[in-house]
């Protein structure tokens, strides 16, 4: 790990030295609450009272806690469905995004294709499209094929979606793969597709996880297909119908539960994020700055 | 024999690849090429939903609609604040996580956790943060004695633009951070020190050594963001629904519009195209910047 300002030189400097005592912790410190206040506000919100939510001036300490908001949104909505909607999703086009885009990344990576490099321009470019120009095109197919209210409408276009940046990122890592025990077992005569299940796979995991967190990510915080392909409120995803529990009524808005759905639809990403994050990081950087 | 190696392995390649490009072409690809196609007809209420082919009139019925302009206005000035700010706070931040302290991995977690999380439920949090009676914005201000009374912070079409683009600037400057912060260690340390040497400060360093280096990275995180936030749409959709009064209406809330709430296929597709040509445009100048720094960055090392 290099720093920017090594302290070797730093500290014959009296002014850079007082930088660092004073400086960075305050940067640590501003960094620190700009990225976890909102969230925490969100949490506090979700096991307030309702006298204190909507206390005034803002209760910051409340003496009481509540998981009433929680016990709403399983009791008067189906959100064990929403969620169990959306990990079913979010699994499904991961495994799809990997099982159809690692092979993709090592043809282009190891097998010298014709045309290659149109087909990496392509899938490079494919990434910057956003989804609104997409939905009008897909609605057409998803009535077409008739799969309005089903977990496909979404699996399909979440794997396409993320096929872009599982293709980059497996790409880079098998560029970075020793050819060498690849060249050793075509010499004892192991076909392609055994030498790739056999000998590259299992090498190949670190790599997939490290990918199958970033699918996992966007296909849970979709928004615009879930809204557009299902309307079926057992079929709904959580960011889905998270954004519209306060639709119901505009004069008594239900800020607690609003509160505890954001804490409980985002969760599973706040841990996917604590336990992985180097591998996040990894993942977006190869992701990116390879292509 | 070297011939027939070649080939099985262009067949394998192509084995492995098909299915990839197909999903990619379906998802992609068709709903692009189909919009080009749809945007040559009226299909709306007034046709019953029959496409009845028109040539470009839809295209000229854009030319002279207000909304459009306005949306796309309101998508320009949301795009190039956002992007903006985050690009100078993700600088910062990423010159931060670089340094070496206690605790570092911990913070860097923290950092990248906005980026994470489901964008529509984050915009759940922000309208409650920008809540008029309330919000804790207003409870702050409040507070210091900045205000006399709560501000409707969505509710005014100025103070509703500054606010979702708060809330983007937020969720998405991890994304930078991100990026930069693999930039900025990949900068060799030598550079620096031979800097130090020659008596430069830490701002002439960053501007001499880490500014120009880290270049590439800067063009690629804009071309990556700037062709988000100009489609943004579950953020100002669920915090404001692009009021009031269409403030906030960006490019992809009128297109949704347009398509879901008014039926009207033919000029939605239109919508699509238009906005695809000038996504196309903008990534091409953005592409050419960015193999101009890489060879630039190149050239400094």
């Amino acid at each position: 790990m290099t720093t920017v300002f090594p302290d070797a030189i730093i500290s014959k400097k009296p002014r850079a030295k007082i930088g660092r005592k004073i400086v960075l912790p305050m940067a640590i410190a501003l960094t620190v609450i700009f990225c976890l206040a909102p969230i925490l506000w969100q949490l506090l919100t979700s096991v307030k009272l309702n006298a204190d939510i909507a206390a005034i001036p803002n209760v910051y300490f409340p003496t009481r806690y509540t998981l009433d908001h929680y016990r709403e949104l399983f009791q008067r909505r189906p959100f064990l469905n929403y969620i169990l909607n959306s990990a079913i999703v979010s699994f499904a086009s991961t495994l799809l995004a990997l099982g159809v885009g690692a092979p993709a990344a090592y043809a282009l990576a190891r097998l010298r294709l014709q045309g290659e490099r149109w087909i990496l321009a392509a899938v490079l470019i494919v990434t910057l499209f956003p989804p609104i120009l997409l939905f009008l095109g897909l609605l057409e197919v998803v009535r077409y094929l008739q799969l309005g209210n089903n977990y496909l409408a979404l699996i399909i276009p979440y794997t396409a979606i993320n096929l872009p940046l599982t293709i980059l990122v497996m790409r880079s890592f098998f560029q970075q793969l020793p050819k060498d025990l690849e060249d050793a077992a075509k010499v004892d005569g192991y076909s392609t597709p055994r030498m790739l299940l056999e000998i590259v796979l299992p090498m190949t995991i670190p790599a997939l996880v490290t990918t199958g967190i970033l699918t996992f990510i966007s296909a849970w915080n979709e928004f615009i297909f879930a809204l557009t392909f299902i309307t079926r409120e057992d079929m709904k995803t959580v960011p889905v119908a998270g954004a519209q529990l306060g639709g119901a009524s505009p004069f008594e808005i239900p800020y607690g539960p609003l509160a505890a759905a954001t804490v409980l639809g985002t969760i599973p990403l706040v841990l996917l994020v604590l336990f992985f994050q180097r591998r996040i990081v990894q993942g977006l950087t190869a992701g990116a700055v390879k292509g | 024999m070297k011939d027939i190696l070649r080939e099985r392995e262009q067949r394998t390649g192509w084995l492995l690849t098909i299915p990839a490009l197909l999903i990619l072409a379906l998802v992609f690809a068709y709903p692009i090429v189909r919009a080009f196609w749809q945007s040559l007809f009226v299909q709306n209420l007034g046709t019953q939903l029959n496409p009845e082919f028109t040539g470009v009139a839809n295209f000229g019925r854009m030319a002279q609609d207000g909304r459009f302009w306005r949306t796309m206005f309101n998508s320009a000035v949301f795009t190039f604040s956002s992007v903006f700010l985050e690009l100078i706070l993700g600088m910062g931040i990423a010159l931060v996580l670089n340094q070496q302290f206690r605790g570092r991995g911990a913070v860097r977690t923290i950092a990248i956790l906005p980026w994470a999380l489901p964008t529509a439920l984050i915009a759940l949090g922000w309208t409650w943060i920008f809540n008029d009676q309330y919000g804790i914005v207003n409870d702050i201000l409040l507070r210091f004695g900045l205000i006399k009374t709560g501000i409707n912070w969505l509710g005014d079409p100025t103070l509703a633009m500054i606010s979702v683009t708060l809330a983007d600037v937020w969720k998405t400057t991890p994304f930078i951070s991100i990026l930069l912060l693999a930039g900025l260690q990949s900068i060799s340390n030598d550079l620096y020190e031979a800097q130090a040497i020659d008596g430069a400060s830490p701002w002439q360093s960053f501007r001499q050594i880490t500014l120009p280096l880290l270049m590439p990275q800067v063009v690629i995180a804009l071309l990556f963001r700037l062709a988000q936030a100009f489609g943004i749409f579950d953020l100002i959709s669920v915090m404001t629904g692009g009021g009031p009064g269409g403030a906030t209406e960006t490019v992809s809330l009128y297109i949704y519009s347009t398509i879901m709430r008014y039926l009207d296929f033919g000029y939605g597709a239109a919508l699509v195209v238009v906005t695809f040509l000038l996504l196309v445009f903008a990534v091409a100048i953005a592409a050419y910047f960015l193999t101009r720094s890489r060879a630039k960055a190149a050239g400094e090392i």
